[in-house]
């Protein structure tokens, strides 16, 4: 809890926030290579970013403050949660401030944030953005904090930083339990960052879209933060997954050499989920809306029979 | 230092003088805004007055009112229980007393008497004050009905509308049914102890089986006060139909009391819970939480919405009392306190939004004339502080943080991860359960808000009176805007809440929570610090430097705004023409893909009429859709009864004849019945 905890969880943050873009660029170039398209630049969407802050903005006559607001809260939160997450160094002094409830509860915050303000301007395509992701988050929500509350019985400790240091310290065990977390995370996580099967991020198809219907209204800088606030999201997702499963090497003190190493394995290990997650959407073809419940169903169930099978078998 | 019971007095008395003094309102109107809403600010203030000291360890006191039978005074007593439900009661109370007298100008040029609503207002709160402070099962019931009657008179206010006359019907039937039910409840106590004080009944040793009763009466009386599944289904008719001051007082207060009466009833005159009450707990509190939330889901009237959102909040304390029941029975102590702060702790809060939710509900009724959501929008830029307000209401009931709901459900999951404690599996396992029903059901109270606000203030107005409706006066933006400061306050301070609320529990319980403010009052460490932290007012200044970000882009940009105004344009339309609001969203259409998902749990019944034109009979001049749903529960518990009921009167009326000979004929037996026995 001294300043240069808090300095370097600033740090963290910082790159964090920075390389989310790269990581949502990196997704993107693997599908289209494996599209038979040519990608464009790793860098590309760092120059949409820098064009969209740039760009004037138009606001539609009907938009209230909420709408203007919405996307600095939109973003702030995510960061945030994003601070809140292990990243490259464990013990960081936010996962203090804020458990894996709260984790939750700021991803909602900013959801309801985002829900608003497509149902601000009074189109058709706001409200139906906004009562689509309503009704997955609805789902997704519980199922994640299913995931959560597996952890936290496995590690006896809703914070996240001392769950993952309780994995990589203890003795390795194949825990069936967090096999159905891990499962069910990567539906929760497909589901609240809106990939393929659920949604498809690289859609304005009326029938189908969920997060672009919500921010189809935005320009400018607003669009800017909504665009990066949605890459800081998957890149979230993407490093709870990574760290809580497959923590092995993420640093535990401060030291140089520790956290070099820990960032470039933490590069490549999401690389890799990148590149899987890049397959997965070339080879699943999008569900329809009503399908997605009994998706995420299937994503309870399996976070539901991952808690059981710790009350029920690994405890006693 | 003004001592508790001068204080207490103070309150009572207030209340009091506010019941008579509008007695003479229709003559003189003048008297309800100077008079008896002022008094009942003061009892508001004293009453939280009383709360504040009690919950810093100030002494309570015990005074025996010369009232009631020669061998059985009215006994009060004030503990720290008492003193902090009086808070939650002077809490709305100051922000209803403030906001009236502006909402009741709407009702000068209606045909109802400003007297009978006076005075049934401060009767009403007379009771509820009375209530927590009676230290006898005798005064507990008397001003428990005082309570139920005066809350009736306010939901049949309006009488001339029949649908009010019907709502007070089920109301006043299911409160006698309940104040039945506690009254047996006491009654298993009073044969065993004796005595009606609580001082008594406190020190019965029950055998498990009376004890396992007595828990069920008081959980089917008291949960028919607070409206527990199924024996909610008085409160989302009664609630709406009041004055939207009076629901709020209903929803926001009177619900609390009915916690309350289960609190002592349960914790502290029964003693030590059964551990298989905290399961029974936890399946009904469960199961109101979504039933709740569910039916809130589907509802188009706001102020059902929000009676249908407290049915779920009662779900969630009742989890929380589920859960100390639970523990304080399988001997973890510290862990059943910790539940009942949960549940305490949310029931201050649940006091708090939603009042100030209700208070919301009444402007839009009074500026804008419209109770259905389908009917509103656009609001937030005809009445701006009111938007804010009730923006801030939305987010402390859907339990997001930083605000107020989410500390309270925040504990309330601490509480039920430690289910690890347990020895037996299959309780390990049910308490998870429990809180994956929690979870889903604060997901689904999101979704159903964002529908609220985003139909109701958000997009374009649906009718024309909505668009020229204007922001209330400054009394009723004050008073929801100091419910949302609290609303803020109690969830930045969680801290702080659960110390105080340690007072309240220590005397029931015996425990401390040790660890929980351990670090300091910046931060809430339920169990352990190394268990579970969490650091509110931190979390609210990293919300904040987001709000500070776009003051600072938007101070910034100030002068690039003066060179190049931002462009107001039309919201896109595909190429086919201006939007209009009828092309907005519905607030139907919202929940729709909610309402196939758990389509089993509701009855639906839709119906579409489509009119055709008169010279083509295939062209449609006129569609409508109607959307019905109905509490499941009037189709699978309450018709039921009702036909048992009247077939069981009409057998019984065949006695009634009508002639006056068969009458005198039953008196003369039971006369001679009554004769033998006696002899």
């Amino acid at each position: 809890m001294t300043l240069a905890g808090w300095l370097l969880a600033l740090a963290q943050l910082v790159v964090f926030v920075a390389a989310a873009p790269l990581f949502t660029s990196w997704v993107k170039r693997h599908k289209a290579m494996l599209g038979n398209r040519r990608p464009a630049s790793l860098l590309q969407p760092y120059r949409d970013l820098r064009k969209l802050f740039a760009k004037e903005i138009i606001l539609a006559r009907t938009a209230s403050p909420v709408f203007r607001l919405a996307p600095y809260v939109v973003f702030g939160t995510t960061a945030l949660a994003a601070s809140v997450v292990p990243f490259i160094v464990l013990g960081s002094p936010m996962s203090v401030v804020a458990d894996a409830i709260v984790l939750v509860g700021l991803l909602a915050l900013g959801r309801f944030f985002l829900a608003l303000a497509a149902m601000d301007v009074g189109t058709a395509f706001g409200g139906m953005g906004a009562s689509r992701e309503m009704m997955v988050a609805s789902l997704a929500e519980p199922a994640m904090l299913m995931v959560v509350f597996t952890l936290a019985m496995v590690a006896s400790s809703t914070n996240l930083s001392t769950v993952v240091e309780h994995l990589l310290v203890g003795p390795f065990t194949l825990r069936p339990s967090l096999l159905f977390a891990f499962l069910a995370l990567l539906l929760v996580g497909i589901a609240e960052t809106g990939r393929i099967p659920v949604d498809n991020p690289a859609t304005h198809l009326e029938l189908t879209m969920i997060h672009e219907a919500m921010i189809l209204e935005y320009t400018g800088r607003y669009l800017a933060l909504m665009e990066w606030a949605a890459s800081m999201k998957l890149m979230l997702y993407a490093v709870l997954v990574v760290n809580l499963f497959v923590p092995w090497g993420i640093a535990q003190q401060a030291a140089p050499v520790a956290l070099a190493t820990a960032g470039v394995l933490l590069a490549v290990k999401l690389a890799l989920l990148g590149i899987l997650l890049a397959v997965t959407e070339t080879a699943v073809a999008k569900m329809r809306l009503f399908r997605v419940p009994t998706f995420l169903a299937v994503a309870f169930t399996i976070a539901l029979v991952g808690m059981l099978s710790f009350v029920i078998l690994e405890t006693a | 230092m003004i001592s508790t019971a001068t204080l207490t007095v103070i309150a009572l008395a207030a209340s009091g003088g506010s019941a008579i003094t509008s007695l003479v309102a229709d003559s003189r109107p003048g008297v309800v805004r100077f008079l008896a809403f002022p008094l009942l600010a003061v009892s508001g203030i004293a009453s939280v007055l009383v709360a504040l000291s009690l919950l810093t360890g100030g002494a309570g006191f015990t005074f025996e009112a010369p009232l009631g039978l020669p061998w059985l005074r009215w006994q009060l007593h004030l503990d720290a229980l008492a003193g902090f439900f009086l808070g939650i009661i002077g809490l709305v109370l100051i922000a209803v007393s403030v906001y009236g007298p502006g909402y009741l100008r709407a009702y000068r040029h209606k045909p109802y008497s400003l007297a009978v609503l006076g005075a049934a207002t401060g009767l009403f709160v007379f009771g509820m004050q009375l209530v927590v402070l009676a230290a006898d099962a005798f005064t507990f019931m008397i001003t428990w009905e005082l309570m139920s009657v005066a809350s009736y008179l306010l939901v049949v206010y309006e009488h001339l509308e029949s649908a009010n006359r019907r709502a007070g019907l089920v109301y006043l039937l299911m409160a006698q049914v309940g104040a039945g039910l506690i009254l047996l409840a006491f009654g298993v106590l009073y044969a065993f102890g004796g005595s009606f004080s609580f001082e008594v009944m406190r020190g019965v040793e029950l055998s498990p089986l009376w004890a396992g009763i007595a828990f069920a009466l008081a959980l089917s009386g008291f949960g028919m006060k607070a409206g527990i599944v199924p024996l909610h289904i008085w409160l989302p008719e009664a609630h709406p139909v009041a004055p939207a001051h009076i629901s709020a007082l209903m929803s926001g207060v009177m619900l609390k009391v009915a916690v309350y009466g289960f609190v002592r009833f349960t914790f502290d005159l029964l003693g030590q819970p059964h551990w298989s009450w905290g399961v029974t707990l936890l399946v009904a509190g469960s199961i109101t939480a979504l039933y709740g939330v569910l039916y809130a889901l589907m509802q188009h009237d706001l102020k059902r919405l929000l009676a249908y959102h407290s049915v779920e909040n009662i779900g969630i304390i009742f989890i929380g009392l589920g859960l100390a029941a639970l523990f304080f029975g399988l001997g973890l102590p510290k862990l059943g306190l910790l539940g009942l702060i949960a549940a305490l702790y949310h029931t201050l809060n649940h006091a708090i939004f939603k009042s100030l939710l209700f208070l919301g509900a009444g402007i839009i009724a009074q500026r804008g004339h419209e109770h259905n959501l389908e009917r509103m929008g656009g609001l937030v830029s005809r009445m701006p502080w009111t938007a804010a307000f009730f923006l801030v209401g939305c987010i402390s009931i859907s339990a997001l943080p930083p605000f107020n709901g989410f500390a309270s459900e925040w504990l309330t999951f601490q509480t039920a991860l430690q289910a690890t404690q347990l020895e037996s599996g299959v309780l390990r396992a049910i308490v998870p359960v429990t809180a994956a029903m929690l979870a889903l059901t604060g997901a689904l109270a999101a979704a159903c808000f964002v529908k609220v606000y985003g139909i109701a203030f958000l997009g374009q107005p649906r009718t024309r009176r909505l668009r020229h409706a204007h922001e209330a006066s400054w009394g009723m933006v004050f008073a929801q805007g100091m419910l949302a400061i609290m609303c803020l306050v109690f969830g930045i301070l969680p801290t702080t809440v659960v110390v105080a609320l340690e007072e309240v529990t220590r005397p029931l319980t015996g425990q401390t929570l040790a660890a929980a403010a351990r670090e300091g009052w910046l931060w809430l460490t339920p169990v352990e610090p190394a268990v579970a932290s969490y650091s509110a007012p931190v979390i609210f200044a990293g919300v904040s430097i987001a709000l500070c970000a776009w003051g600072v882009a938007y101070l910034a940009l100030r002068d690039r705004r003066r060179r190049e105004p931002v462009a107001r344009v039309d919201a896109w339309e595909c190429g086919f023409g201006p939007i209009n609001s009828r092309m907005q969203y519905s607030a139907t259409g919202f929940a729709m893909p909610l309402r196939e998902i758990f389509q089993p749990f509701f009855h639906i019944t839709e119906e579409q009429v489509r009119e055709m034109s008169v010279e083509l009979p295939t062209l449609p001049v006129r569609l409508s859709y109607h959307i019905h749903t109905e509490d499941m529960f009037w189709a699978w518990f309450y018709r039921p009864i009702e036909r048992w009921v009247m077939n069981g009167a009409r057998i019984v009326a065949r006695i009634q004849t009508g002639q006056l000979r068969h009458y005198l004929a039953y008196s003369f037996f039971t006369l001679v019945l009554l004769l033998w026995l006696v002899v």
